[in-house]
């Protein structure tokens, strides 16, 4: 029984039952697939996060936010004076999260490309994009960029889903993707 | 000199110094499952967005405790008790240094009760509740720190006490040949503790020095890694003990044996080799981590701990099946199956621990687990729907049953409410199970984890969460109250069964059993080459095989339709 000490003293030369050796096969071959999948979709899949980051401080991550922000704001997000911003196509984006808040709001274009900067100023957040179900780990002081391509349009929800103080539950903004 | 009981009903030798500690370890989990559990059922609550129960200040803490006691403390303590069960009891031998697991004990015990009184006192403190997670830059008072690790001390001194257990049991010869198959899962579970705590140590250590003011600053990625080093191992322990468990109520209630020991002891040995690399899991979405480095880790090198667990996914139910045609359970490929004691909550527990950690826990942990798929699933509801179908239909179930067994033998008392207990593994499996899928569901279409209002009423932007989201987590939260309806009986069936249950009837009278005679040795041979021995368990295999790649490729599609990250 698999409660006392094993019937045949030397158990490891006992054969194997067929059953065991054909699962154990089928086993690690699908497990196999499961491994070859992720290099897989790095090569042909679309959705794959970048490796790069940067080792950073608030200061100098605000400023690029500021400066972004100072160029191509259009308008802010109705009377809460959030700066929307509507940089062009290509170009690098900043966004900034604290507590309890992201910014600025963007705009971007349906189809276009852009290098994505996202840090935390204070604690841990959470970025999660929504419907898209787009979800980040955000640190602070590692700058993570990521090429980002919107592949639909419309007005997307953008919430923190990692806790991050007692104000969590009020952290949330919006991203608009407008057709060109 | 070590004393000893013969136990009347199994006819282990039971060293009394022993039985103490086990009695205390597990009722002592016991009582933080009670405590831990009220903290879910008030988050449930909460979370239920038409109950919406607690004020945001107290959910946070109730949910900071109720990751502290279920997911630590309850399952820990259990599994020192387990420990101690495994070599002092299957052995029939005596326990090395009691003295040892008395100080085990206590360090386990003040550390819990320090670190709960630390996430209680933010409420008036005017202190944020930081989650069991205690990620900085948020930072807890000292105390708070403090006591896991003493718990953790306690914990790696239990570990000790067993292996000092298994190495006089040998010297001194208590048993011939090798320990027993559920005694080398419980050593894979002690081995791996000893690794989860080594770590814990090498970051708890330093952020409780940080948030006593000695130390400048603590990386947050750095934290992340090794703390995710101790608090997913944690888990494997908890897949290790579940397993061992699995197998020792195979052999309790059918005297079940492995169909090879060979494959079911190798399976054990890969958790050790490649368990901890699982802590990457949590680091998918993190910056900076190399893709190459994801992909290894994530795999478990070549998912190799997902293959072991997929050998005892065949091999537990095989060796019931096997027992079960011994006895002449043989007609279809089910009947072993059909025929087996469904009415007994040791071996209903424990089947359904097998089939929902399965399906429910182990598929999503490796969906969840895989690189790209991570991120539309990261810090969503997903990851709670998913390791409650692993710790909570996985391990608190199996440790159920398990309890079903080990109470009224250690205190020869009767269950004080057979007729409940019957039903108790339906309604908190089924229930817990049913909670899993919905949270699951919720975090499918985006509702995040640990927040108090994803309706982001008091917002200044507005967000807006699918709707379907909302509906999924009233239904988690009705289910959730089923669970934990069905956790109250068991804690109330233990409580009174050891307070007030019938003594059973006196040794004397009952002649003591042996424990099942081993089957004659022409039914243990393996099977013959051209047949297949459990083809009813190969079928519930390739049934579970079949899910997992369906759902697997389902989660792929999914992402496809997602923006064009790289």
């Amino acid at each position: 029984m698999s409660i006392t000490p094993p019937d045949v003293r030397i158990w490891w030369n006992e054969p194997v039952e067929k059953t065991e050796v054909l699962w154990i096969t089928i086993a690690l071959v699908w497990a196999l697939v499961m491994f070859f999948m992720m290099p897989y979709w790095h090569i042909s899949g679309n959705q794959n996060l970048s490796n790069e980051a940067y080792k950073t401080t608030p200061e100098v991550f605000s400023a690029k936010v500021d400066a972004m922000i100072e160029k191509y704001k259009v308008r802010e997000e109705g009377d809460t004076g959030m700066p929307v911003v509507h940089p062009p196509a290509g170009s690098d984006i900043y966004l900034e999260a604290s507590t309890f808040q992201w910014r600025p709001i963007f705009e971007l274009e349906k189809g276009q490309s852009y290098r994505f900067h996202i840090m935390s100023i204070d604690n841990m957040h959470g970025f999660s994009l929504l419907p898209e179900n787009i979800n980040l780990q955000i640190h602070p002081d590692y700058e993570m960029v990521i090429t980002v391509t919107p592949t639909s349009s419309g007005q997307f929800s953008l919430i923190c889903n990692e806790y991050c103080g007692l104000g969590h539950h009020l952290m949330s903004s919006k991203m608009y993707v407008v057709e060109k | 000199m070590a004393e000893f009981r013969t136990c009347p009903d199994t006819g282990f030798k039971i060293d009394l110094a022993a039985e103490k500690l086990i009695k205390w370890n597990a009722v002592t989990a016991v009582v933080f499952l009670l405590v831990g559990g009220l903290f879910g059922l008030l988050v449930v609550l909460t979370r239920w967005p038409a109950v919406h129960l607690l004020p945001s200040e107290l959910f946070y803490l109730a949910l900071t405790a109720h990751g502290l006691d279920t997911l630590l403390v309850w399952v820990i303590f259990f599994e020192i008790a387990l420990l101690y069960v495994t070599s002092c009891i299957l052995l029939s031998c005596r326990m090395a240094g009691p003295a040892w697991g008395w100080v085990s004990y206590w360090l386990m015990l003040i550390g819990a009760a320090v670190t709960n009184v630390a996430v209680l006192r933010t409420f008036d403190s005017g202190t944020n509740s930081i989650m069991f997670t205690s990620y900085p830059p948020m930072m807890g008072t000292p105390d708070f720190y403090a006591g896991i690790i003493l718990f953790a001390v306690g914990a790696l001194i239990g570990c000790f006490v067993f292996f000092f257990t298994l190495h006089y049991a040998k010297k001194e010869g208590a048993y011939q040949g090798s320990i027993p198959l559920v005694t080398f899962g419980a050593m894979t579970a002690a081995i791996i503790a000893v690794f989860t705590v080594l770590s814990g140590a090498v970051i708890l250590i330093p952020t409780l020095a940080w948030s006593a003011g000695l130390l400048g600053n603590i990386d947050t990625m750095l934290y992340r890694v090794i703390w995710w080093a101790m608090g997913h191992s944690s888990q494997q322990i908890n897949v290790s003990a579940q397993i061992a468990v699995w197998y020792a109520i195979a052999a309790i209630i059918f005297g079940a044996k492995p169909l090879s020991e060979k494959v079911s002891r190798f399976a054990f040995l890969l958790y050790i080799l490649f368990l901890q690399l699982a802590s990457a899991h949590h680091l998918l979405s993190d910056p900076g981590i190399s893709s190459e480095w994801k992909i290894f880790n994530t795999s478990y090198a070549l998912y190799l701990a997902v293959l072991a667990s997929m050998i005892h996914g065949l091999t537990v139910p095989g060796c019931i099946e096997a027992a079960q045609r011994k006895k002449g359970y043989t007609k279809g490929l089910f009947e072993w199956l059909t025929k087996a004691p469904w009415g007994n909550p040791v071996f209903s527990g424990m089947f359904l621990s097998l089939i929902l950690f399965g399906f429910l826990g182990g598929i999503t942990g490796v969906v969840l687990g895989t690189e790209q798929l991570n991120l539309i699933m990261h810090n969503t509801m997903y990851v709670p729907g998913h390791f409650h179908a692993t710790v909570a239909t996985g391990t608190t179930l199996a440790f159920m049953a398990m309890a079903y067994w080990l109470v009224p033998t250690l205190w020869q008392r009767d269950l004080v409410m057979p007729g409940l207990a019957k039903w108790q593994p339906y309604l908190f499996g089924g229930g817990m199970g049913m909670l899993a899928i919905f949270q699951m569901g919720a975090g499918t279409v985006g509702a995040p984890r640990r927040h108090w209002d994803m309706s982001f009423a008091d917002a200044e932007i507005a967000a807006t969460v699918e709707p379907s989201a909302f509906m999924m987590m009233g239904a988690a939260g009705f289910f959730g109250v089923i669970a934990s309806i069905g956790a109250l009986i068991f804690i109330l069936n233990m409580v009174l069964t050891i307070m007030v249950g019938k003594p059973k009837r006196s040794a004397a009278a009952a002649p003591a059993e042996a424990p099942p005679p081993p089957p004659p040795s022409a039914a243990t041979a393996h099977g013959d080459a051209g047949t297949m021995e459990v083809p009813g368990t190969f079928v519930l295999a390739l049934i579970f095989l079949v899910t997992f790649v369906l759902y697997y490729f389902v989660n792929w599609k999914y992402l496809a339709d997602v923006w064009y990250l790289s």
